[in-house]
């Protein structure tokens, strides 16, 4: 890899800079402050993007234009949206509980606020590299559907109700397909850390190199992760023709941006795991021949912030995709899929790709 | 409302309110579900929140006026609604129409079923979560919209039915605008089938749901598609043939399974029939008057008449009792939207709220029609 492109020489410099200025431990809550405004920045800029990204696609794939009106190509349709979504009034409905009402959209937004904490987005720009990562962000992302579930509750509206049981039932089993699948790719990059699974993959990603496990993998862990981030054809939270608009029926204003927002957050947080798991997170693509010495050192002059967003944007688009050309699953049908169907061959996967890594047939 | 009964495990039963606005019930029709937990135990539909009766305005108003009032029924069939009226009078009166008229009339049907059955297509994908399918049957319907256009001046509430004939000749560029679209339609059915019939998560939502048995149908009075899905032959096109329908060639799609999939299919099928129909009648209009003789006051004979008619949702029936005078002494119309929702509770108990919503796409209720 090219180390003209490493972030660490910038975010060292800075580090280096404010050490000579002040104490270590005022240096630690400048540099947090910094990364948690430019965090808030970031995601916010990502949401402009997606939703954007969203309603394009969506008009594509449905014969229309898509928002076009507000500035050009229709880039700022999002920031005009959600600017009358800020200074619309907040509603609390008086039948619901107050407090849990108004903490369940923070809760949504936290989860992925967490998450990216940890992703790799190019080399050296990862906030914090925990050799748990992958770990990390399992857990994290189980406590979205916390918020879900509270604001479903909290709202006092039997629609409501219904998609935050919904959500909480799918959720809760779609977690352990998304585990599993991420599991049957840690026994190829044996770490657990986000950084070094992508340097694992610095000759080949792993969905070339880990053979036909590693494209189930990617295939159950796409589904799975769409599930878990509440999106069509798993959206029976929302579920707009059935609950009007499932948990977040009750809310409006900008605790329903949080609510929307979180959705393109989330799934730019699994689609940024499954370019790390899959895809070589930043890692330019490599052909494993001698004779393509070549073509690999053109591919390293590709900056790794353009291979890593790249990626991800292929797989939001793929969920982009389905979104837009599946109908709606029932909840027993998605249950079933769940547990009659992905969990057992995520569990044949996994011992596939373990014997797959004992008998050391992989590139 | 009857009390909240608490059963012996501690669960509870509870009411929701679907509707009268809600996304998928497409009108103000308000459904009060009893649910157990998603499973529905009665589904009571409470209508008349567009009422309007025409009816009674009817009684005020002279033959050809009321053909006016019958368009804002089912405003998807408004041009089956009209000839419903405008055959009554005709068969009343013993007049005799041309051919052409014939033939116009029934092209004209066969476009409106077929852009019923488009917009049909379009929103039971949309109650199935895939929002695609409404752009794409909207793309399709937009042509026969503007066909209408070019020879009725209206694209949706026609009106072109009068009583002896129909209000205006045929555009010019009619036969070649019809051709065209049927050349293009051809084309885009599959399309449907590929987006919708042929994916599994569609089939395995609408198969085995809400069936509606034939003793059933019958006894409920399901007409249209969703009767002959259970195979109900209630075509009225083939039992009673009016217009040019005695002359071309079509299947009365009949199928047995009568659950929602087959609903589904009927009306998929019905509409290569009625592109088998007007590419039969297309090329062989005949000429002759768009308007028979008539007096500028209708005035039908003392007594009681009916007539029926095929609309893409099902049996139309006209009730007029006359006293002799130019208005009607009463009117009732017997129209297939509120059968067909009568039969609601009956086959979406024990299913689920999504299973609720993909029966009610399946039985395509219009709201107007069924409050009138």
């Amino acid at each position: 890899m090219n180390a003209i492109y490493d972030f660490s020489i910038l975010t060292g410099g800075i580090h280096e800079w404010l050490s000579g200025l002040m104490s270590p431990t005022a240096v630690m809550i400048t540099e947090m402050v910094i990364i948690g405004t430019l965090l808030i920045v970031f995601v916010a800029l990502m949401g402009l993007v997606l939703v954007l990204a969203e309603r394009k696609v969506a008009a594509f794939f449905q014969l229309r234009l898509g928002p076009n009106r507000v500035g050009p190509w229709g880039s700022l349709q999002t920031l005009a949206d959600f600017l009358k979504l800020l200074t619309k009034e907040l509603i609390t409905t008086k039948s619901a509980d107050k407090f849990l009402y108004n903490l369940a959209p923070f809760i949504v937004m936290l989860t992925p606020f967490l998450a990216l904490g940890v992703i790799p987005f190019a080399p050296g720009l990862q906030i914090m590299d925990m050799n748990i990562g992958v770990f990390f962000i399992t857990a994290v992302s189980s406590m979205g559907v916390l918020g879900i579930l509270i604001g479903g509750w909290a709202s006092n509206n039997k629609y409501s109700l219904i998609g935050g049981m919904r959500s909480a039932a799918m959720v809760v089993s779609y977690e352990l397909s998304v585990t599993l699948a991420i599991m049957t790719m840690v026994i190829m990059t044996e770490s657990l850390s986000l950084s070094e699974i992508v340097a694992s993959q610095s000759d080949g990603w792993w969905i070339i190199k880990g053979h036909i496990p590693a494209l189930i993998a990617f295939l159950l862990y796409l589904t799975a992760s769409t599930a878990e981030t509440n999106r069509g054809p798993f959206d029976l939270a929302e579920a707009e023709s059935e609950l009007t608009a499932g948990f977040h029926t009750e809310y409006g204003g900008i605790k329903f941006a949080f609510f929307f927002l979180s959705e393109f957050v989330n799934m730019l947080v699994v689609a940024s795991i499954a370019t790390i798991l899959f895809f070589g997170g930043w890692m330019p693509f490599h052909l494993p021949f001698e004779w393509a010495v070549g073509f690999n050192h053109i591919m390293d002059f590709i900056p790794g912030i353009v291979w890593g967003f790249g990626k991800v944007t292929f797989v939001i688009f793929l969920m982009m995709w389905f979104r837009w050309t599946f109908p709606r699953l029932r909840i027993d049908q998605i249950l079933n899929l769940e547990w009659k169907y992905l969990l057992p061959m995520n569990l044949v996967n996994f011992l596939l790709m373990a014997l797959i890594a004992l008998s050391g047939f992989y590139l | 409302m009857q009390a909240e009964l608490i059963s012996k495990d501690g669960t509870q039963e509870y009411f929701v309110n679907m509707g009268p606005q809600h996304p998928s019930t497409h009108g103000v029709l308000r459904l009060v579900l009893t649910l157990d937990g998603e499973i529905i135990q009665r589904v009571e539909p409470h209508i008349g929140y567009v009422h309007r009766s025409i009816e009674k305005m009817a009684e005020f108003d002279t033959y050809k006026q009321i053909i006016h009032l019958t368009d804002r029924m089912d405003y998807l069939s408004a041009h089956m609604n009209n000839e419903a009226v405008a055959l009554l009078v005709e068969n009343a009166l013993q007049i005799e129409v041309s051919d052409r008229v014939k033939v116009i009339r029934t092209i004209m049907s066969e476009l409106t079923r077929l852009a019923s059955h488009q917009l049909w297509w379009g929103v039971m994908g949309m109650d199935m979560g895939a929002i695609t399918t409404f752009l794409y049957a909207f793309r399709d319907r937009e042509m026969i919209n503007d066909i209408m256009e070019e020879t009725t001046g209206a694209r949706l509430t026609m009106n072109y039915n009068t009583p002896g004939g129909v209000m205006f000749d045929l555009h010019p560029s009619f036969q070649k605008q019809v051709k065209e679209f049927i050349k293009i339609f051809k084309t885009k059915l599959p399309e449907y089938d590929e987006l919708l019939s042929g994916n599994i998560i569609f089939t395995e939502r609408t198969k085995g749901i809400g069936k509606l048995s034939l003793a059933d149908a019958i006894s409920f009075g399901v007409t249209g598609p969703s009767g002959r899905a259970s195979g109900f032959a209630c075509d009225v096109r083939k039992t009673n043939p009016y217009s040019a329908y005695d002359r071309v060639n079509f299947n009365e799609i009949l199928l047995v399974e009568g659950d929602a999939y087959a609903r589904y299919k009927a009306r998929i099928f019905e509409m290569w029939e009625s592109i088998s129909i007007i590419d039969q009648l297309i090329d062989n209009i005949p000429e002759g008057a768009i308007m028979a003789p008539m007096k500028a006051i209708v005035k039908l004979p003392k007594g009681e008449f009916y007539q029926r008619v095929e609309t893409a949702r099902g049996e139309l029936g006209v009730f007029v009792v006359s006293d002799g005078n130019k208005t009607p002494y009463r009117v009732k119309f017997r129209s297939p939207g509120f059968s067909n929702l009568s039969v609601l509770d009956h086959i979406s108990r024990g299913h689920k709220i999504a299973d609720l919503v993909a029966i009610m796409s399946t039985l395509d209720l219009v709201i107007p029609d069924i409050d009138r």
